[in-house]
């Protein structure tokens, strides 16, 4: 386990203090561009250990409907990575932040801002402006359509640099694939609950106790559980918690008719009622 | 198997898309050398499909345009055009692979209609994916689809489009993957899909070599096909890429006005990731994908299949561009002299063709993949009579 990640540490704070560490996800521009920097500072107030924010991206397929229409809004809003990097310089959060993008806008703001020869080294090689650019302000990095096979890259590009590439599993990630991806993996390790898309869900399945289970072995980092998050009480259904805990679409939708914060998080903050690991 | 062309290509999908991206790449190994697999497709292809298929000699055309045209007649297909040819080999090793439904995606319709039936004829449940505004615009292709027994599927977010109507078809594909095959209607997407589509459409230039052989004795001079996603290009392409043939592929360029949303990411776009591969994409400076535009809705793609984007980057291919206009220039003038109407994506390669007449050696042996046919496209070459005319 990396002892410089700051990823890790946050959520090793979490451990310390019996319960699970929370990560809220927000699309960048929801539920508006002026409210959604309020809403970081005010997630941080309110328990955060880490924030994700969500890059939009026009097709993103790894999405249910409510976070590919607020990234469509936050899009014809003119929000942008460029866009998410000056505001993050500006308000200084005190917990560390991941950024969640698809390849293609990490992909094209390295291609606008490096004067390769070709274009290969403006493809690939390109990328490490993105951790120029990043530091200090963003201390992981979540490319959900970057599979194993596609990392070399990004890991080329971030590694070394303080900010960790997180790796995603599924429930039908292979324990051999899981063993692949530990010898690359940093900061903690991003277990997706269901087959399927993002999205608030009732239950969690079986499924999810099942790949945290896998993950447990394969994996020397904390495991942070998401997709279909909404509630404390959903983790009832597992065996053990996870390390963390990531919910998105539910604090969203939350958000976006009007509900504050605060009381999105309080359930979060309540003595927790479950083993941890 | 290689998943990536030069620079281009690659597997750019969710960590949930692997394990069934592997399942076919191993069912692929397995079965499409295998003498069984091979003899049911053919019996299909032949005596379900109606192949091969001819190649046609255009007489008049010829002489307008002053050297020789050949249609390679792929509008003669069961279903009205080369999609079946794909769409057959994906549903037999879908069957193979012991799935029960194929999920697709379609614009115009035509390969949904393509999977729709094969999905009939061999026992398999269908569900197409299409744009809310192209289930508008083809309302005839989604009663066809009905009616063949397959579930429609209307997508009314994002540009309710085909682009749309691909990621709703990955997201389905994710929650069903046990018993569901993604049946990829163009040599695009993530590996292995792009030469799984390619394998299976390099029919048409097997079959057209092997006649230009027989008619005169070698290879034509020139090969000219429409390219949108890049199925039927790359199908006509292929087995000439070794040979000294000028390949020719054509995008459409929309209306043609400057600035004008187009479907010609070769021309003008630049390297990009979308629906599982890096290509040529049209795209914003921050790299969201750009709404795209063809009158020929087959051709409406912001992206390119992989293969393209490299036969392009060394120079094999070269790739032109037809806007609106000239394709329907392609689309009279080929049923004025020939009386054939082709469908409006092969119009752009005769559009091309036109526009170009003067750079082509007189005598010139020249093939035009006749993609489709152009009974679909009625209505909207009718209501574009107007720009013919003037």
């Amino acid at each position: 386990m990396s002892a410089q990640s700051k990823l890790t540490a946050a959520i090793l704070a979490a451990t310390q203090k019996k319960r699970p560490a929370r990560v809220p996800f927000l699309t960048a521009g929801c539920p508006n561009v002026n409210r959604f920097w309020e809403c970081l500072v005010e997630l941080e107030e309110n328990g955060a250990d880490i924030i994700e924010i969500g890059v939009p991206f026009s097709d993103p397929v790894a999405d249910g409907p409510l976070i590919a229409a607020a990234s469509q809004k936050a899009i014809e809003d003119g929000v942008d990575l460029a866009w998410i990097l000056e505001g993050l310089k500006k308000i200084k959060l005190k917990v560390p932040v991941v950024l969640m993008s698809y390849a293609n806008p990490l992909a094209q703001y390295a291609w606008d801002r490096s004067e390769g020869a070709n274009l290969s080294q403006r493809s690939l090689a390109s990328l490490k402006v993105l951790a120029h650019d990043f530091r200090p302000y963003v201390s992981g990095v979540i490319c959900p359509d970057v599979p194993l096979e596609e990392s070399g890259p990004f890991h080329l590009a971030f590694d070394g640099t303080g900010i960790d590439l997180i790796v995603l599993v599924g429930p039908n990630t292979s324990s051999e694939r899981m063993a692949k991806y530990a010898r690359l993996a940093k900061g903690y390790v991003y277990v997706v609950s269901v087959l399927g898309t993002t999205g608030v869900r009732r239950d969690l399945s079986l499924e999810a106790r099942a790949s945290l289970a896998r993950a447990r072995a394969a994996f020397d980092l904390p495991l942070a559980l998401g997709f279909g998050l909404s509630e404390p009480k959903q983790l009832a259904a597992l065996n053990k918690s996870p390390d963390a805990v990531i919910f998105g679409s539910a604090l969203m939708s939350h958000i976006i008719n009007g509900g504050s914060v605060k009381d999105f998080m309080a359930p979060w903050l309540e003595a927790f009622p479950f083993e941890l690991r | 198997m290689k998943a990536y062309y030069g620079e281009f290509g690659g597997q750019y999908v969710p960590e949930t898309l692997m394990p069934p991206l592997m399942e076919l790449e191993e069912a692929m190994d397995v079965h499409l050398a295998d003498q069984t697999f091979q003899s049911e497709l053919s019996d299909l292809l032949n005596n379900y499909a109606g192949r091969p298929t001819p190649l046609t000699l255009c007489p008049t055309l010829s002489k307008e345009l002053g050297f020789t045209v050949r249609l390679k007649r792929e509008d003669l297909l069961h279903t009205g055009s080369h999609k079946i040819n794909n769409a057959l080999g994906q549903a037999l090793l879908a069957q193979k692979m012991g799935k029960t439904e194929l999920v697709a995606e379609t614009g115009a319709g035509q390969h949904g209609v393509a999977v729709a039936t094969v999905a009939a004829r061999l026992g398999l449940s269908a569900t197409i994916f299409m744009g809310s505004v192209d289930v508008e615009r083809q309302r005839m292709n989604v009663e066809r689809m009905r009616l063949l027994g397959a579930k429609v599927e209307s997508v009314s977010h994002g540009t309710q489009t085909l682009k749309d109507a691909i990621n709703e078809a990955l997201r389905y594909w994710i929650v069903n993957q046990k018993t569901v095959h993604y049946c990829f209607g163009t040599a695009a997407g993530p590996h292995p899909f792009p030469s799984l589509v390619r394998g299976f459409q390099s029919i048409i230039s097997l079959e057209a070599r092997d006649a230009y052989q027989k008619i005169i004795g070698r290879s034509p001079d020139m090969v000219v096909a429409a390219v949108g996603g890049g199925s039927n290009s790359i199908g006509a392409f292929a087995h000439f890429i070794p040979l000294v043939v000028d390949l020719v592929g054509v995008e459409a360029a929309g209306t043609g006005e400057e600035g004008c949303y187009n479907s010609a990411p070769i021309n003008l776009g630049r390297p990009g990731i979308l629906h599982g591969q890096r290509s040529m994409l049209l795209q914003t400076a921050s790299g969201q994908v750009l709404p795209s535009h063809s009158i020929s809705a087959g051709l409406d793609y912001p992206s390119v299949g992989p293969e393209h984007s490299y036969l392009h980057s060394i120079g094999r291919v070269r790739y032109g561009l037809a806007n609106d206009r000239e394709a329907l220039e392609g689309f009279s003038l080929l049923a004025r002299t020939e009386g054939i109407l082709p469908a409006l994506e092969p119009s752009h390669a005769l559009g091309w063709l036109i526009t170009n007449q003067a750079k082509i050696p007189p005598r010139s042996e020249v093939m035009v993949c006749l993609s489709g046919r152009g009974d679909k496209d009625l209505d909207i070459v009718l209501s574009h009579l107007d720009a013919i005319k003037n």
